[in-house]
């Protein structure tokens, strides 16, 4: 009797202590969270100078917008539509009042309030769980006008953290590349985006062919190869400033650059006679490291977030596999053992997965597999698709794809896509052109 | 008996499946021999009898007979036109990833450069650059189209 009040109590305590609404999001989720996101109120003065700088009638709703869309994007939140709406903006921010957000079955409230304060954006917002009538976060920031779309980013992200419990990726961008013209003659530009596709910038003329853009995980730096005056290799970029400066500058091809997670090296492959090494260049001092010595192809290398080990891919055994190794090149170890060929390998910045490439039997899959090979699950079949790249919180892969031609060779595209860790929420991520090579940045920090 | 019966059979059919599988990457289907192009749609001209390009199987870097052939013409025009230097552009099909296609279109072009230096070209006078599969000839998705795009291509520097 005593042991059964025990358990009683032990399964009780739990669920009271996480009363509040939460969402998991550790598996596919099927029912997304009902979500109200109120305009955000702004009184008229502050409409005024803010439809002055910024031309929009009302940023108070322009910033919910954001954020609704950003949820809806998630695939995890279910935002409800505003014309059932029964309580104004300003009154919802001071007190909501649940029974009007339950009626039209909300489970969660976000209200706020945007403001000109000394030539300044300031803003703050409000989570509520509707069903518990309570407060479940209350943030203020002040920002300069033209951050905002950060805002409705920053937002969401403090939400979708609040609701989850892990860190978001909505204040993020993505630089990729932006591809225009025939497919035997495409013309490829560096380009830079927000995550939700806004504020698109090209930031090389397409003069000469570039590939494999990629983010430092510390700061706006990228990396990627060039094949300015035809010689192809690795190329450093500053996004803020745009001074760019070769760091590959080896006898031979240099390319499949990735940051080191300081950021503060270079690790590419450095091909000459045939074969392609893996080798490493500290940004700091220039000195160049080998990392790997094999007469077959090594590339694609990727570090472990913690920067001791490195994963990459080689046809040392003959066919494209996936290998971890230490990163001073010591103890190699083939991880993928299953059918077909893999490349691409990529480490989740969570450490526990790698995702990847895999070809077989002519199709295309975008997979995660433990870091020592195990449990692979293949997110996506396609005609063609590869390089994936994680959000920063390793809950959503970005990748691109290009589709099969018609008899007479017309119709080639490529187009990023998304997909959630889950297998779930699969999207095309909207581009101006065509575009490939996604690369997705940290949470860009208030 | 029974035992050496199965053995000898089994032997047979080693032998007979050996043929088949012979047979099977010999067979020539149009313009393909195995994967590798044996047609001309593409090919251009250093000089009267001197092709430009050479033609690789799916994830191969090894020389086919006819390419060998086709680079001996090269080597010999090469040695007669001492002042003519060339880069070898090594190419992918779409079938791979893109770092992996580099790495594969560069080694292709160096199988080509090996060859020449072997018929007495100065490797001073090659460079390599790999396009990966970034610049198809053929923007066909079937394998006759991707087999043109296997390729490693002679090109005048000056």
């Amino acid at each position: 009797m005593i042991l059964r009040y025990l358990i009683i109590i032990l399964i009780l305590l739990p669920i009271k202590t996480f009363a509040l609404i939460e969402v998991d999001i550790t598996r596919g989720n099927l029912s997304p969270l009902p979500i109200a996101v109120s305009p955000l109120s702004i009184d008229e003065n502050s409409k005024k100078n803010f439809k002055d700088i910024l031309k929009k009638e009302n940023l108070g709703s322009e910033i919910s917008i954001i954020v609704e869309n950003n949820l809806k994007q998630s695939g995890l939140f279910n935002p409800i539509n505003k014309d059932s709406f029964l309580q104004k903006p300003d009154i919802a921010n001071l007190k909501p009042r649940f029974e009007d957000w339950n009626l039209i079955k909300a489970q969660a409230l976000i209200t706020g309030k945007v403001t000109f304060v000394d030539e300044k954006l300031r803003v703050e917002f409000r989570l509520w769980d509707v069903l518990a009538g309570k407060e479940m976060m209350a943030l203020a920031f002040t920002t300069v006008p033209s951050n905002w779309r950060r805002v409705g980013h920053i937002i969401t992200d403090k939400v979708y953290e609040r609701l989850t419990g892990e860190s978001g990726y909505f204040d993020t961008r993505i630089i990729y590349v932006a591809e225009e013209g025939s497919k035997t003659k495409r013309i490829k530009k560096l380009a830079i985006m927000d995550q939700d596709g806004f504020n698109n910038k090209f930031l090389t003329l397409g003069n000469e062919l570039v590939l494999t853009p990629r983010f430092s995980p510390t700061n706006q730096m990228v990396t990627y190869l060039s094949y300015f005056k035809n010689l192809p290799r690795v190329y450093l970029l500053d996004v803020e400033t745009g001074m760019q400066e070769v760091v590959g500058d080896f006898p031979g091809m240099t390319y499949a650059p990735r940051f080191s997670p300081d950021g503060k090296k270079i690790i590419m492959s450095f091909a000459k006679d045939g074969r392609s090494d893996i080798y490493t260049m500290d940004l700091e001092n220039r000195i160049v490291e080998r990392i790997t010595n094999h007469p077959s192809i090594d590339t694609s290398p990727s570090y472990s977030p913690d920067g001791k080990f490195i994963t990459f891919n080689s046809d040392r055994s003959g066919y494209q596999q996936i290998y971890i190794m230490k990163n001073n090149g010591k103890n190699v170890k083939r991880i993928s053992f299953g059918n077909g060929l893999y490349g691409t390998p990529v480490w989740s910045p969570r450490g526990d997965l790698i995702a990847f490439t895999k070809l077989h039997k002519g199709k295309f899959y975008i997979g995660v597999m433990r870091t020592d090979g195990t449990g692979e699950r293949l997110l996506t079949e396609n005609f063609y698709q590869e390089a994936p790249s994680w959000s920063p919180n390793g809950r959503v892969l970005i990748f691109y794809r290009e589709t099969k031609t018609d008899s007479k060779g017309e119709g080639f595209t490529a187009k990023l896509w998304s997909i959630d860790l889950t297998g779930y929420n699969e999207k095309m991520v909207e581009t101006e052109t065509d575009a490939s090579d996604p690369s997705w940045s940290s949470l860009l920090g208030n | 008996m029974n035992l050496s019966k199965t053995i000898k059979n089994g032997f047979l059919i080693l032998i007979a499946s050996l043929v088949l599988t012979a047979c099977a990457t010999k067979k020539t289907t149009g313009q393909l021999q195995g994967d590798v192009y044996t047609g001309s749609d593409t090919i251009e001209f250093l000089a009267s009898g001197v092709p430009d390009r050479v033609f690789f199987a799916t994830n191969e870097t090894v020389l086919t007979t006819a390419s060998r052939e086709t680079l001996r013409k090269q080597a010999s025009w090469l040695r007669k036109n001492s002042d003519i230097n060339v880069v070898l552009e090594g190419h992918a099909d779409e079938r791979g990833t893109r770092e992996y296609n580099l790495a594969l279109g560069e080694r292709r072009a160096n199988s080509a450069k090996d060859y020449l230096m072997t018929y007495g070209i100065s490797s001073n006078r090659i460079s390599t650059l790999s396009y990966g599969k970034e610049r198809p000839v053929d923007s066909g998705s079937n394998p006759l189209s991707w087999s043109k795009n296997r390729r490693s291509v002679t090109v005048k520097t000056n």
